[in-house]
């Protein structure tokens, strides 16, 4: 994890914020590193972590984490995380047989039915009630991320009502977080993505933004992240509700930022 | 601004974007109208009634019907439909006078046909037991739309409220279309406070809000830079006598109208070399350069 982006937020594994959805996006830049810090971050506190993983294999993840300071396969086989491969999943669906249950089956089918990988998320982070799972502190489900989930063809309105039921089951009912990242699609004019992305930010209590330079690229910045801090009525002391800084990522993809 | 709840029967849009929600705008509204003793029906689409209650005090929350449409937004545990949901807020109401607060317009409308919205809202309205006394307060998410929905919605507005911001202030502009009429339309400066009371400020009484950011240390970026950013005084007069390569100047233009006087000052001298080939016989004294 990044102990700047931590400063920034006003967090630390020792006092994490709860029942909130963080929504990461990124412009004209790679915004996974958000993703390996958070990951990194709440397997420190201690929290139970459900890893919808639609992007990169497990090894990446572990790679860049173990650069972090966690152990992945320590983590997994510890119970801490339940980790979801979706490229390995989709192999699966794709070349397995159709009688085969799958979270990912709405690939096969025409409907736009996430009810799978819901459900897959409330079983893997709801408490099983053997006492096993009370020893960590709430849980968290992270996703990396949504647009894929787009491009496989889900509707974005069902994109929507998943992170929907998610929320009101990690997030309200077992008093957890949900991170998850989208891409923002200006350059390309998307307007599904866009309004995905911004149905999806007023959902939202936190937004990161990294964003790439205007001006193009730069060896020594490589971008800025904006962060967006919604639903404050009055901003305590400090803390602002919107503020911009200038990032810098070394050695992509193992993603030490310097903020 | 809380004359836009004087009328009964109007529909309010309360428009918001992701940078100012308008959520609490909204439940400042809400608690307005509950001091005044009347009920209201709340249709919560996007957050949980537990976050929809919070801050809102005693007296408020217990005027407040709350129709949890947000843990089950695909019906999974029963059937429903969101317009039914819509209707069905009603059903349970005082008669009389009625406020119903709908979170969200946004989510209805990702959910369910714009027109068959327009129409619902349009018919709410004309409810038996609530006759042209129904106040709908409607949150609206304008950067989630394209323009036709939006267009529709408006049209079907009495009143319009766009929650922005300016100087570091939230602002809240007002706009009463009135057909055959002169659209009235005002800006209102105001803050929320944690119990939801509204406070209003004047314009002209703002100062711009410093913006507030990370305490980080100073940096100096001209410290350690490889190259020279500043001119001194000297530098400065050289650069501007500085005569560019390609600007035409009058010295240049006579230098090319009269070359004589410029190969006076210059000539070549050319030593041919031992190993150079001189062919007499294709010599180049026929070209006259």
């Amino acid at each position: 994890m990044f102990p700047e982006l931590n400063n920034l937020l006003n967090v630390s594994p020792d006092k994490p914020e709860q029942g909130k959805f963080t929504l990461l996006c990124d412009a004209k830049t790679d915004g996974g590193f958000l993703v390996h810090h958070f990951l990194s971050f709440y397997l420190k506190a201690n929290c139970k972590v459900c890893f919808v993983a639609l992007l990169q294999s497990f090894s990446h993840y572990n790679i860049v984490g173990q650069k972090l300071g966690v152990n992945l396969i320590a983590a997994r086989d510890r119970g801490q995380l339940v980790f979801f491969e979706g490229l390995k999943s989709t192999v699966e669906v794709l070349f397995g047989s159709k009688e085969q249950p799958n979270t990912l089956k709405f690939i096969r089918e025409s409907s736009s039915d996430l009810k799978s990988l819901y459900e897959f998320v409330q079983k893997a982070l709801t408490p099983s009630g053997d006492g096993s799972a009370t020893s960590w502190k709430f849980p968290v489900l992270l996703v990396d991320d949504l647009s894929v989930l787009l491009s496989l063809g889900v509707e974005a309105v069902a994109v929507l009502d998943f992170i929907q039921y998610c929320r009101a089951t990690v997030c309200c009912q077992l008093k957890g977080n949900v991170v998850a990242l989208v891409h923002d699609s200006d350059q390309t004019e998307d307007e599904e993505n866009a309004m995905l992305m911004n149905a999806l930010g007023h959902q939202s209590s936190l937004i990161l933004r990294a964003e790439g330079l205007v001006t193009g690229f730069c060896k020594d910045v490589h971008g800025q992240l904006k962060i967006l801090r919604r639903g404050l009525l009055q901003p305590k002391n400090d803390e602002a509700e919107q503020w911009n800084t200038l990032l810098k990522v070394i050695e992509i993809p193992c993603a030490r930022a310097r903020i | 601004m809380l004359q836009i709840l004087a009328s009964r029967g109007d529909l309010v849009l309360l428009r918001d974007s992701v940078e100012w929600e308008g959520r609490s705008l909204l439940k400042a509204l809400i608690r307005e109208v509950a001091l005044k003793g009347e009920q209201v029906q709340v249709l919560g689409c996007e957050v949980s009634e537990e976050v929809f209650r919070e801050g809102l005090d005693s007296d408020t929350n217990s005027r407040l019907v709350y129709h949890d449409v947000f843990r089950d937004p695909q019906g999974w545990t029963g059937n429903w439909g969101p317009l039914g949901i819509l209707r069905a807020c009603l059903r349970g109401a005082e008669p009389g006078p009625c406020t119903l607060a709908v979170d969200s317009l946004s989510w209805l409308l990702l959910h369910a046909p714009c027109s068959a919205l327009c129409q619902t809202l349009r018919a709410l309205g004309h409810d038996n037991s609530h006759p042209g006394r129904v106040r709908v307060l409607g949150l609206l998410h304008e950067d989630v739309h394209g323009p036709g929905p939006l267009g529709a919605l408006r049209s079907l507005a009495q009143i319009e409220v766009t929650v922005g911001g300016n100087l570091g202030f939230t602002t809240a502009q007002v706009f009463h279309p009135k057909p055959r009429h002169r659209s009235i339309e005002q800006t209102y400066w105001f803050s929320i406070l944690p119990n939801f009371s509204l406070e209003f400020h004047k314009e002209t009484l703002l100062e711009p809000r410093p913006h507030r950011g990370p305490q980080s240390p100073t940096v100096d970026a001209m410290a350690d830079l490889t190259f020279n950013v500043h001119l001194s005084k000297k530098e400065r007069e050289a650069r501007d006598t500085l005569a560019l390569p390609f600007h035409f100047s009058s010295e240049k233009q006579q230098s090319l109208l009269h070359p004589a006087l410029a190969s006076s000052t210059s000539q070549i001298f050319y030593e041919p070399d031992a190993d150079d080939y001189l062919d007499q016989e294709d010599p180049d004294d026929d070209l006259d350069i």
